[in-house]
């Protein structure tokens, strides 16, 4: 079975472009040169210079030896948490802005949850020199105020998404209906593996990286390619979908995704989408979404603003329904203890989203003799607050 | 039986469409709304079926959308609403929506409802061109209802042409590059546009939606169209003053 996008965009049933017709033009532009310009040698090696000297890649793949020994099988975990802005986002974004050059755009608009997909795009603006624009739900500009800071240092404009759930759903769709006001010269950096062809494609082969270099560290490392699991948390899912994308057609590499369960997979306070959505239209693409029977989408709730969203990315869905993956959930407590845990064993402090990566050790036993590497995605400053808040640390 | 869509379409008269959306400012406005809106002159209705997440629209639309909801507007309820709509009502009344609402109630059962009730036509910004004709034009065409697509100031000539063979009723002629209620009169820009559009001569008559809200932005946006469309500006007026005061909305049009 083929894993990856065909030529129109879909994984299995899920993808596409559901746009309206304001946006076809961009879109259709995008669509028709991205691989092009993606592969020209100038845009390759552009792009792998500043993943070396600006983001600082390769990012360590690190064998955590008191976690392995803790849990019982061999871990390593992709340090994607050690890039240049903390998290693995910026590898798009980098990817995404000099596309946006060579397609002669000067204005940048992104949306953000957790604010580092924000900050990743706040950072590339100022590094190219060009106006960058932000949508952040109130609630996550409360709850991630230190991301929401540097997007301003950056020099970037952050305006509040008020609609719905005010959190990333609605930052998502506030930054479309600016693209659709702003249709020349203006490109939309979509931060996850979603949204209308050829966006969910075009993040995931920037994202593909973080595979790239785990197949060649893991060869040194361990005489293989191949792990046994890969690891990652999933909200949208473009650092599991970096994390895959090398491994979706090695059929003895297992693919596990962690979704976030909120307060308990049916509580109705969730973001769990693989156990509680259906099939629908979000963001431009068909794909696995929470919604009403009546299909308005519902309103996710989860601790970690990076994984509060209703739907997942179109590959991620396929995976899914294709068995090719296996879905789990982790809860808000599940998650906290988890990036506890790798502080204490590791001296590591994760995002919020990460920890919920690192509880599949709740939910899945693994071999002695495992290789399961679990991706780092994103480190744990931006959310100091709710851990102090979560554990009584003041 | 014709659809009355074309049949209006026909007569020799620039035609004014008020979209509202279905559910505000109470639940059960819907019916009042429309026998009001054909009583006062109107030539032709959008019925906004609400979504929680309107891509295309701007705030006027969106709050109303969420009212709507919030007062409790389902697709069923919408049917049941105007079940017998056409006892009362004779001009051309279309739904207008995004897709994922007409996709969980199922595209074949939700056209054959509109059909039922005697719906003209779908609105669904958000179903694209090509996946209408590889997998719903033949749905929509066995139950008589007109898809009806939209064209920018960004759409090409070509997918213009594109769009007009694909289309059997009117194009949906959006003025500028924005979303719903959110520009302010029409400049030279908007006029430029609708002169290029006109001397395309394409087979379906255009009517032009998005900044329309008085006599003057009606009449210049149908110098050369076919029609108008007003959506936010209606909604305003609901909001201000209610549903009895629907003739003084339309008098200030035409």
């Amino acid at each position: 079975m083929n894993y990856n996008a065909d030529e129109k965009g879909y994984y299995g049933e899920f993808g596409g472009a559901y746009i309206p017709e304001m946006l076809y033009p961009n879109v259709e532009e995008l669509r028709q040169n991205y691989l092009k310009l993606m592969y020209e040698d100038s845009f390759q090696k552009e792009f792998n210079q500043l993943l070396k000297d600006y983001v600082g890649r390769p990012s360590p793949l690190y064998f955590a030896k008191r976690l392995s020994e803790k849990h019982g099988c061999k871990i390593y975990l992709k340090r994607e948490d050690l890039n240049h802005t903390g998290a693995h986002k910026v590898n798009n974004t980098i990817g995404q802005i000099l596309m946006a050059q060579k397609l002669g755009k000067t204005r940048i608009i992104a949306e953000t949850g957790a604010g580092q997909h924000g900050v990743a795009t706040a950072t590339v603006c100022a590094l190219m020199g060009m106006e960058c624009i932000v949508y952040m739900g109130e609630i996550d500009i409360a709850r991630q105020a230190p991301n929401v800071a540097r997007m301003k240092m950056l020099g970037a404009e952050v305006r509040p998404a008020k609609s719905g759930s005010r959190t990333l759903k609605d930052a998502t769709n506030e930054a479309i209906r600016d693209w659709i006001n702003n249709p020349v010269d203006t490109h939309y950096i979509i931060g996850s593996a979603i949204g209308p062809h050829p966006y969910p494609d075009m993040v995931t082969r920037f994202q593909s990286v973080i595979s790239e270099e785990i197949k060649w560290q893991l060869k040194e490392k361990e005489g293989r390619e191949n792990p046994d699991y890969v690891v990652a948390c999933i909200g949208g899912g473009s650092n599991a979908a970096g994390t895959y994308y090398h491994f979706l057609h090695e059929p003895e590499v297992g693919i596990i995704a962690v979704e976030a369960a909120g307060k308990g997979v049916n509580s109705g306070e969730s973001a769990a989408t693989s156990a509680l959505g259906k099939v629908g239209i979000i963001h431009g693409c068909k794909t696995m979404l929470m919604q009403t029977i009546d299909g308005q989408i519902t309103e996710p709730y989860s601790i970690s603003a990076g994984l509060d969203y209703p739907g997942v990315g179109p590959m991620h869905s396929h995976l899914y329904k294709s068995g090719r993956a296996e879905f789990y959930s982790a809860t808000d407590d599940e998650a906290m203890a988890a990036g506890l845990e790798l502080s204490k064993l590791e001296g590591i402090i994760p995002a919020i989203e990460t920890g919920h990566a690192f509880a599949i050790f709740e939910h899945k036993k693994f071999k002695k003799d495992d290789v399961v590497v679990i991706s780092l995605s994103g480190r744990g400053d931006k959310d100091l607050n709710t851990y102090i808040d979560y554990f009584k640390l003041a | 039986m014709s659809n009355r869509i074309t049949l209006k379409l026909k007569e020799d008269k620039k035609l004014l469409s008020i979209y509202f959306t279905a559910g505000y400012p109470s639940l059960n406005d819907t019916v009042k709304i429309i026998e009001d809106l054909e009583k006062n002159g109107v030539d032709m209705i959008e019925i906004g079926l609400p979504f929680s997440d309107p891509l295309a629209d701007g705030p006027t639309i969106q709050e109303s959308s969420t009212a709507a909801l919030k007062n409790g507007m389902t697709t069923e309820i919408l049917f049941e609403q105007l079940r017998d709509i056409r006892k009362t009502v004779s001009i051309p009344l279309i739904i207008m929506g995004y897709f994922n609402p007409v996709l969980q109630y199922g595209v074949e059962a939700f056209c054959k409802k509109c059909q039922e009730i005697g719906i003209d036509g779908l609105i669904l910004p958000d179903l694209p061109l090509d996946v209408y004709q590889d997998d719903y034009e033949t749905i929509f065409k066995k139950y008589g209802l007109i898809n009806v697509f939209l064209i920018t100031p960004q759409t090409s000539n070509g997918r213009i042409d594109q769009i007009d063979s694909a289309s059997d009723g009117f194009i949906y002629m959006v003025s500028s590059a924005s979303v719903t209620g959110s520009k302010s009169g029409f400049g030279q820009e908007q006029e430029n546009y609708f002169e290029r559009i006109a001397k395309m001569n394409l087979k379906n008559p255009q009517i032009v939606g998005f900044g329309i809200k008085d006599e003057e932005t009606f009449k210049q946006a149908t110098k050369t169209a076919k029609g108008a469309i007003i959506g936010s500006a209606f909604i305003k007026h609901l909001t201000a003053y209610g549903t009895d005061k629907t003739n003084e909305f339309i008098s200030l049009i035409r």
